[in-house]
């Protein structure tokens, strides 16, 4: 019998995981993907929100201000790649102009720290590449980016760490009312819940309508990208936002923690959890992105793809106790991912009022490091392969990561099952060349560590298969 | 103190080593990634390798292996299993291996040898999902050949470059179903050798000014979608064709690794996307020195092989008899019809008989001449039957000519009237 069960482990999943796993309870996360974050979470912009846009009062208002400040801080504790780089809203007409103060007012009376309307010389000051067409910006030193899937991994580890049983590849299929709880059906057996916290993304409606009477309805949003090569990393130093329109916050130009550029996305309503590029889509995306920094070289590009945003037909996050004993955190569409933590205290907060015992744990393990090679001074990169030899064989070219790193993911507290899963973990294939050199022997290194047969692993998800079967000579050991 | 470090271990790096060895080096040191010599020819089976340089038919690694038995009898250090991860403009050298550990080694010349990799679905956005199956051709032909193990059952390629063509043969020969090739260009990328051994001994279609406009399938490829293109390469709505299979492969190009090469402040030519070097192979950085397809996507081993010779003798000379003197240079200009030339510029006073010259057509022209201005002035003009981007072409411009050239040489390409 679990205290508390999540359904669902992307970012909110995670978030909230974390933030039980400080207390006394028996805390359990089903997920239905054979890893974390392999939804929304891992397909977006990847940004920190300075929190200007919800409308004052609103959740999304107050749990994106108080997210943002604590991401800040989990991020280092947690060794999450982060970077405070603000943002800019640009203008490009007097009507722009207006939103742009509005924005500005909004973002105040959300007490978001030390915003900026700035002409249009004096954004291009800041960033020299953006458009001479920009007469004037909104900048937002708060914002920042960081790597959502690191993120999400980085809390559910942490909650594993601190006595969390995480269930992968765990769908649910029935809920069921009990004298203490629920009784929680799935794909794997029953398990039993005194509380359950529906964090299910775009599953978030069906989730809820086994619990209770229908009361929202999930609009699933997709947005399309590119994602460009660390040729263009720095033709922005800051996240570059258009005016934010009814059906999103536009398309946007930012670095990312990872050293490249991000450019998108497009809002177009999509069934279920479609996440398909669309020539229309991408050419959409490249023209509107080039309006605001006509230098971006679209040549480097390396990957495209696309998120879907869990929108509902009410403009606010749905954070509420549906049935007893059963929490929604639905409708977490952008800026979920800045709200994220504070959406995992909000909700322990609702779970305390509706009778849950919240007693601190003593031995709460709030801190994770890992490995990173690349980034180390040579100094340390020499000691470290003195003491590991594991971290002086780089599988991964394009973004230096090692063997060693590679083994850590392979031990840490929720293994990877698949290549992307290594990916999300250790960064190998995430580069230039997609994985197409360290595949392989990512693919070796999975099979080895974990005795599986190469023809089983996965590229991603379940049933992604890699390989058809042996050639008729079968291995070749060379 | 190295005399010279070669950075990469496959066809390049070997010829450049030993060029180098003969020349009179003795303290040399090549640095290979993998686990073995040979670079990328170890995951070529096929044949064809070697016609030009030892005038018979070998395998990729049968090529290699002749390198490296010729290496054998050098005394040139490898070290295997480790990655260069910094070149400085100090020609010191940072590396890591797992059995080597992290080191920094100076060398008086270097040799940038680290080849190309190729584009991926990124690189040309090809919409759709993004399932499991879609694989560039060389990793599918290191699953096949390397790893024992085949990565689909009906495959579609797309680009018809030659590694493409080869793993559609190899990909039959192991029991797959190749349903099409298809190219976006008017012409393929690759040899023709290579088209009439790999597709129509096949009977494997190739569309030519096709493209893929859609990937289907969730977790593993189920459909691809093949479009005809315009002239200005845009799918034209109407000629979709639907291909059930599990695997697309990709051969739509491949981009010299030159990030060590960026990283060292070199002069990088956007047309190669290699450095641009002089007559002998020399970078914008003194001493240090590139060849094969981090310079320039060659077709064939061979060229790349006889092009490092070149580098790995001008590192030699650079090291026995010192930087060379400023003199006259002459800066190369691509003519009508020229994509890029390598060298980009050349110094005739630097040049003993001869100088090579490689370049490519932007277009697939009938019977041309190959005309080599200065200014005004014809400096010579060369004859061919039929140019085509997919081919490299080379020309030598003896010494003497050179010295009536001033301050330009433009190549360019003149169709000429069939008789």
């Amino acid at each position: 019998m679990y205290d508390v069960l999540i359904i669902g482990c992307g970012i909110v999943g995670a978030a909230t995981a974390f933030e039980l796993s400080k207390y006394q309870l028996k805390v359990g996360i089903v997920e239905r993907e054979n890893d974390v974050a392999n939804g929304t979470t891992k397909a977006n912009s990847a940004i920190i929100h300075a929190g200007y846009d919800p409308m004052p009062g609103s959740l999304m208002a107050r749990l994106n201000v108080r997210g943002s400040a604590l991401a800040r801080e989990l991020c280092a504790q947690l060794d999450v790649p982060y970077l405070p780089c603000g943002s800019l809203v640009l203008g490009f007409s007097t009507e722009d102009e207006v939103l742009l103060k509005e924005l500005f007012r909004r973002g105040t009376q959300n007490g978001v720290p030390g915003l900026a309307l700035l002409t249009g010389d004096e954004a291009r000051a800041l960033e020299p590449n953006l458009s001479p067409a920009v007469t004037a910006a909104l900048h937002a030193p708060s914002a920042a980016i960081c790597s959502p899937w690191e993120y999400c991994l980085a809390l559910a580890e942490t909650a594993v760490r601190n006595g969390a049983q995480l269930h992968l590849e765990t769908a649910v299929t029935g809920l069921t009312p009990t004298a203490d709880g629920w009784r929680v059906e799935t794909s794997r057996g029953v398990l039993d819940a005194r509380y359950v916290v529906n964090a299910a993304g775009l599953d978030a409606q069906a989730v809820h309508e086994m619990a209770a009477p229908s009361s929202f309805t999930i609009h699933p949003s997709r947005g399309e990208y590119f994602l460009l090569d660390k040729s263009e990393g720095d033709r922005v130093g800051r996240v570059i936002f258009q005016c934010p329109s009814r059906v999103g916050k536009g398309v946007l130009v930012a670095p990312t923690v990872h050293g490249n550029l991000i450019v998108g996305p497009n809002a177009e309503p999509v069934e279920g959890d479609d996440t398909a590029t669309t020539a229309g889509g991408l050419a959409y995306v490249r023209q509107t992105a080039l309006r605001s920094v006509p230098s971006v070289e679209f040549r480097a590009s390396i990957r495209n793809f696309a998120g879907v945003r869990a929108s509902t037909d009410r403009e606010d996050f749905i954070i509420e106790e549906a049935a007893p004993h059963f929490l929604d955190l639905a409708g977490i569409c952008s800026p979920g991912l800045s709200a994220a933590p504070a959406i995992g205290e909000y909700a322990v907060e609702l779970l305390g009022q509706a009778g849950l015992a919240l007693e601190r744990k003593a031995d709460f393990t709030a801190s994770r490091k890992r490995v990173r090679f690349r980034e180390l001074p040579p100094e340390e990169k020499a000691r470290l392969v003195a003491e590991q030899p594991a971290y002086g064989r780089v599988i991964c070219r394009c973004e230096t990561v090692t063997e060693g790193e590679i083994l850590d993911a392979l031990s840490g507290p929720i293994p990877p099952r698949s290549v992307d899963g290594v990916k999300r973990r250790a960064g190998a294939g995430l580069g230039r060349c997609q994985g197409g050199f360290c595949g392989p022997r990512v693919l070796e290194l999975l099979a080895r560590e974990q005795g599986r047969s190469p023809g089983d692993i996965p590229q991603d998800k379940a049933g992604s298969w890699l390989l058809a079967c042996e050639t008729k000579g079968g291995h070749a050991d060379v | 103190m190295y005399d010279l470090i070669v950075i990469g271990g496959g066809p390049a790096g070997l010829a450049g080593a030993c060029a180098a060895w003969e020349a009179g080096l003795r303290r040399i040191l090549i640095v290979e990634r993998d686990r073995e010599l040979g670079g990328i020819l170890n995951q070529c089976i096929h044949n064809g390798f070697g016609l030009h340089y030892f005038k018979e038919e070998l395998t990729g690694p049968e090529y290699a292996g002749r390198f490296i038995e010729m290496l054998r009898d050098t005394g040139v250090e490898v070290r295997l299993d480790t990655m260069v991860l910094e070149v400085t403009d100090q020609r010191k050298v940072h590396m890591v291996g797992k059995d080597t550990g992290y080191r920094v080694e100076e060398a008086k010349s270097i040799l940038l040898a680290m080849g190309c990799r190729e584009r991926t679905r990124g690189a040309i956005a090809i919409p759709g999902t993004r399932p499991a199956g879609i694989f560039t051709a060389g990793a599918a032909q290191r699953y096949v050949n390397m790893e024992g193990w085949l990565p689909g059952k009906r495959v579609v390629i797309l680009g018809s470059g030659d590694i493409g063509l080869i793993m559609a043969r190899r990909m039959t020969l192991e029991g797959a179903k190749v349903l099409a090739c298809v190219e976006v260009m008017p012409y393929s990328g690759g040899l023709n050798r290579n088209i009439v051994q790999c597709l129509h001994d096949y009977d494997i279609p190739l569309y030519l000014s096709h493209t893929v406009t859609d990937i289907r399938g969730v977790n593993r490829v189920e459909q691809v979608v093949v479009s005809q293109v315009d002239d200005r390469r845009q799918p034209i709505p109407g000629t979709e064709m639907v291909f059930d299979c599990d695997t697309l492969l990709l051969s739509v190009g491949l981009i010299p690794e030159n990030e060590l090469t960026r990283q060292a402040g070199i002069a990088i030519d956007p047309r190669t996307n290699g450095a641009v070097v002089w007559e002998n192979m020399e970078t914008s950085l003194p001493g240090v020195f590139a060849s094969g397809n981090v310079a320039h996507v060659h077709d064939l081993v061979d060229f790349v092989t006889a092009e490092s010779q070149r580098a790995g003798t001008a590192a030699a000379r650079y090291v026995l008899e010192g930087e060379a003197a400023e003199g006259d240079a002459l800066e190369i200009v691509n003519g009508d019809g020229v994509s890029y030339t390598v060298p980009q510029h050349v110094r005739p006073g630097r040049v003993e008989k001869a100088c090579d010259l490689f370049f490519r057509v932007n277009r697939v022209c009938g019977p041309s001449r190959i005309k080599v201005t200065s200014g005004d002035k014809q400096i010579a003009a060369f004859s061919r039957d039929y140019l085509a981007p997919g081919e490299m072409e080379h020309i030598l411009l003896p010494r003497k000519l050179l010295d009536g050239a001033s301050e330009t040489l433009c190549v360019s390409i003149e169709e000429v009237e069939s008789e």
